[in-house]
């Protein structure tokens, strides 16, 4: 805090029961708190995303380009054109994330809500993960590491072992669950241990675990499929596949479930377990935290190996659910990054990741539609993505857009009558 | 030069900070503004600065209306500011920091550094300040560092110098000679602006006294209207400054420290060879001016330093190199001495922060859950027990008055089984009611039969609580004298003086 605002600010914002305070109504304040509170803001950036996509959309579009060479002559043709390429696109993002209305029957109109799920659910898992140690106020950017080693321990367990159904599964999970929490945890070990700082340890640490897994998928013996010259696994065992919930028609797989699960065990340990207090506490100042006794750098520790182990889940997913035939070193699709976008979207709030995570599964298998039907680059759906997270990160600026009153002036403050003690 | 603010009204949203404030301050005049923290006192000198700009008003010089977009503006104006926390760059020396800002070149930008050790030299010598140009700034004494400040201002030629709570960080020998200081610039011409809120310098140095309170100027008052009469006007009731209390009725010793050593993060000493005992019904009061190792001896017995030798017990148990939660459970209650950094979480609602210090225990938490229903019923009792104003428990901490904070910190440590309690400058920066409250609950906290610590840097507070009072300084204590011991005897020892009769 600067010295002017040091010293001038009022010290106190106790509501004093004036005439002002009295007034304002029940209604006032909960508009108040909703159109400053961070999920109008979230929904308002996705819109604002939307728009500045569909812009994109229109001016890359072949058809708009040509009508627009005779604008004045025909300003119909270019709206027109406009309009064709800008629906026809969301209409395709809708379709195909959504409900597809094509198709005949509801079973298979559904369809492309499963594949949202389906591509969803990796990417909460690991937001969750990368969201919990946001809120100890640790920036996990090794989600790729994570994912890359539980992959390897999940698959390794999935396709070497011969167990029962079930059994299989469940050891599988584990293993990939423990191997990301352990990966997760040394780097809160080494930041807690020695005071190197997180992001540098858990980028330096997902290049380990790329070269480490590639070694290993080349090495025969390790995790190379037998008699292959490919960097690549052999298939999972049916045992260790997960089920698909849906039956045979859907994608959607076990992992979906597991993953409501995660997020109901996140909001309970942030919001009911007393581990998750002293997380938050540390979070939002590791100094009143030590103070009252909380051992900052265990919980450094701590929420590294859970935030691992959840991003271990996500790998789980993919090597169990996603791509079963055997994995290669990109197995983790980039979703060790996405995770970061959509712990942010979510707020780093358990269920916000939730619903961030399922909007960024249906931008995925939209995305894919859209391309495929529209001819309208993937691209724009990443950046559109990119521009969730640009305005997510700029509060001010989506206020100032959408001309939102601004934070902190919605109460009324009266200098407080304070002094230190005087003469006498 | 006569400098005239006119109907300054200046607001922060809805909040007016300052209200239509006239002041004039005559050439060569000290002219005080007194008023509480809070009051609007400062904000009216950043107008000044040009730092804030005014939605009303003007501000003259010499009569004639100035505009100041920020403060180079002021500066060249001849206004001069002292801040209360030095602008200063402790790696640099005295010249370069004078220099800093305007600074002289020769040829390739090459610092003219002899011009900037002359000026000060000058300066220097003009008023006996004794500053060396080439002394780097950190090594100096808080209250040398002062005179640069001083120095800096007046080497661009500051006909009108502002001084923000000069007194905050000195000792009173220091504050004296800070006095002698500014009658020597007065007499040179300048007028001062002198901003404080303790009413025995204002009596001393003052022409005139303008009186603020909550952003207006509500009174002027002559330098020779009584301490009572100044409060009352500062305060806008008659305050009740001195703490009821029966004489102590201390028990066996309680805390005993022996021999302690700190070593900072920089390693340097800061607690050289502590060793005292506070006894079960006492409040031992340690003062001393801000850094001379209070706040690090505080912390050793709380565990937080990592560096430290020697020998705490209490009540016969060592606390030497448990950990804060061994020694938190160990019965020891504590109000760390910056509450919004180290003793709340800002974020979380009052609720959470009354269990910040239980949050692995029961009856908070029960096998790991918390336990929220009872939480909201500890912390409804505790917001009517320790009258803490809000609009529930589960407003944000950080939301609160100073005052209502460090409620919620003495509500916490109170609330625990304590045998020991250690409270850092419990009442800095807080209302006079929180004061008088905080004040009670400490004096009952010692009659429940608890030693009681207190480190304060307000002689005031010390002498109104302690039963016997140790003074630190420089890391040591120079003495423990009793409660009654007379303020200029405590001053000298706050120097590190031992006054004759004194037992070190």
């Amino acid at each position: 805090m600067s010295e002017a605002t040091a010293t001038t600010a009022p010290s106190a914002n106790e509501p004093k029961r004036a005439p002002e305070y009295e007034e304002r109504s029940r209604s006032n304040e909960v508009l108040s708190d909703i159109l400053n509170g961070n999920f109008v803001i979230s929904i308002l950036a996705v819109l604002f995303a939307l728009v500045i996509g569909a812009i994109l959309i229109a001016v890359t579009n072949e058809d708009v380009q040509t009508a627009s060479g005779y604008f004045f002559a025909a300003p119909g043709d270019t709206l027109g054109a406009i309009w064709n390429a800008v629906s026809g696109a969301y209409g395709a993002l809708f379709q195909g994330s959504i409900y597809n209305f094509r198709r005949d029957g509801f079973l298979d109109g559904i369809k492309p809500l499963t594949d949202t799920l389906t591509f969803a659910t990796p990417l909460i898992a690991a937001a969750l993960g990368i969201g919990i140690a946001f809120r100890v106020g640790l920036f996990n950017i090794g989600g790729r590491g994570q994912m890359l080693i539980a992959a390897a321990c999940a698959g390794w367990v999935g396709f070497s072992f011969e167990l029962p159904w079930g059994v299989h599964l469940a050891l599988a999970l584990l293993a990939g669950v423990v191997g990301g929490a352990l990966w997760g945890g040394l780097v809160g070990l080494l930041k807690a241990r020695t005071g190197a700082h997180e992001v540098i340890l858990t980028i330096m640490l997902n290049y380990v675990a790329f070269y480490l897994i590639s070694w290993m998928l080349r090495t025969p013996g390790l995790l190379q499929a037998p008699g292959s010259v490919n960097p690549k696994s052999p298939a999972m065992l049916e045992t260790a596949v997960m089920p698909e919930i849906l039956g045979p028609k859907y994608n959607l797989h076990l992992g979906f479930l597991l993953v409501i699960a995660a997020t109901i065990f996140a909001w309970w340990l942030l919001n009911r377990s007393s581990l998750g207090f002293t997380f938050r506490a540390v979070g939002e100042n590791p100094n009143a935290a030590r103070v009252a006794g909380i051992n900052v750098k265990n919980t450094y520790v701590y929420a590294m190996l859970i935030s691992g182990g959840l991003v271990g889940l996500a790998g789980v997913m993919q090597v169990l659910g996603t791509v079963t035939t055997g994995f290669s070193a990109g197995i983790d699709a980039g979703i060790g990054f996405d995770a970061i976008t959509v712990a942010l979207l979510g707020r780093s709030k358990p269920w916000g990741i939730f619903a961030a995570g399922v909007l960024f599964g249906a931008f995925k298998a939209g995305g894919f539609a859209m391309q495929a039907a529209e001819g309208i680059p993937i691209d724009i759906v990443t950046v559109v993505q990119s521009l969730i997270v640009l305005f997510i990160a700029a509060p001010p600026l989506i206020r100032a857009v959408f001309f939102l009153p601004k934070q902190g002036v919605r109460r009324r403050t009266v200098p407080s009558v304070s002094k230190e003690v005087t003469a006498k | 030069m006569k400098l005239e603010l006119r109907g300054i009204t200046k607001r922060f949203g809805s909040l007016v900070a300052n209200d239509d404030i006239d002041l004039t301050i005559e050439p060569g005049e000290i002219h005080c503004l007194l008023g509480e923290n809070g009051a609007g006192k400062s904000t009216l000198m950043n107008v000044l600065y040009g730092l804030y700009q005014a939605e009303e008003g003007e501000v003259l010089l010499d009569d004639v209306v100035q505009r100041f977009a920020g403060p180079g503006d002021a500066m060249r104006a001849g206004i001069g500011m002292v801040h209360q926390h030095f602008m200063l760059i402790p790696v640099f020396s005295v010249a370069e920091n004078v220099m800093l800002g305007h600074e002289e070149t020769g040829f390739g930008g090459r610092l003219n550094l002899d011009a900037a050790r002359a000026k000060v030299r000058e300066i220097s010598a003009r008023f006996g300040f004794h500053v060396d140009p080439d002394a780097l700034v950190g090594d100096l004494p808080v209250g040398v560092q002062q005179r640069v400040e001083i120095i800096k201002a007046l080497s661009r030629d500051a006909k009108v110098l502002v001084f923000d709570e000069p007194t905050a960080v000195l000792t009173p020998q220091e504050t004296d000679e800070l006095m002698t200081i500014m009658r020597q610039l007065k007499s040179e011409g300048t007028s001062i602006v002198f901003i404080t809120h303790k009413l025995r310098e204002v009596r001393e140095v003052a022409d005139r006294i303008t009186v603020i309170r909550l952003g207006k100027v509500v009174g002027e008052a002559s330098p020779t209207a009584s301490n009572s009469e100044l409060a009352a006007l500062m305060v806008g009731r008659s305050v009740e400054l001195t703490v009821q209390k029966e004489p102590a009725q201390p028990g066996p010793a309680g805390l005993i420290v022996r021999n302690l050593d700190v070593i900072d993060h920089l390693g340097l000493k800061v607690v050289n060879n502590v060793s005292f005992d506070v006894r079960a019904g006492e409040i031992l009061a340690i003062a001393g001016v801000q850094g001379n190792g209070q706040t690090e001896l505080t912390e050793a017995i709380l565990g937080l330093q990592p560096r430290v030798t020697g020998e705490i017990s209490l009540n016969g148990t060592s606390l030497t190199g448990l950990s804060v939660r061994k020694i938190l459970n160990a019965g020891v209650g504590f109000v760390p001495e910056d509450r919004t950094e180290d003793g709340l979480v800002g974020q979380f609602t009052i609720a959470e922060n009354l269990m910040l210090d239980r949050s692995d225990r029961p009856p908070f938490v029960k096998n790991g859950n918390l336990q929220l229903g009872f939480l909201a019923e500890f912390a409804q009792e505790k917001k009517d027990e320790f009258d803490i104003r809000c609009e529930s428990i589960y407003s944000r901490a950080g939301q609160l008055s100073g005052g209502n904070q460090q409620k919620v910190v003495l509500a916490r440590e109170l609330s625990r089984d304590l045998k020991l309690f250690v409270a850092s400058q419990p009442t800095r920066g807080i209302d006079v009611g929180s004061i008088e409250f905080v004040h009670k609950r400490m004096v009952a906290t010692r009659d429940a039969g608890i030693p009681v610590v207190v480190v304060s840097t307000e002689l005031d507070e010390v002498v109104a609580l302690a039963d016997r009072i140790a003074v630190m300084y420089r890391g040591s204590i120079v003495g423990i004298v009793p409660g009654n011991t007379p303020r200029d005897v405590l001053g000298l020892m706050m120097a590190g003086e031992v006054p004759s009769g004194v037992a070190a």
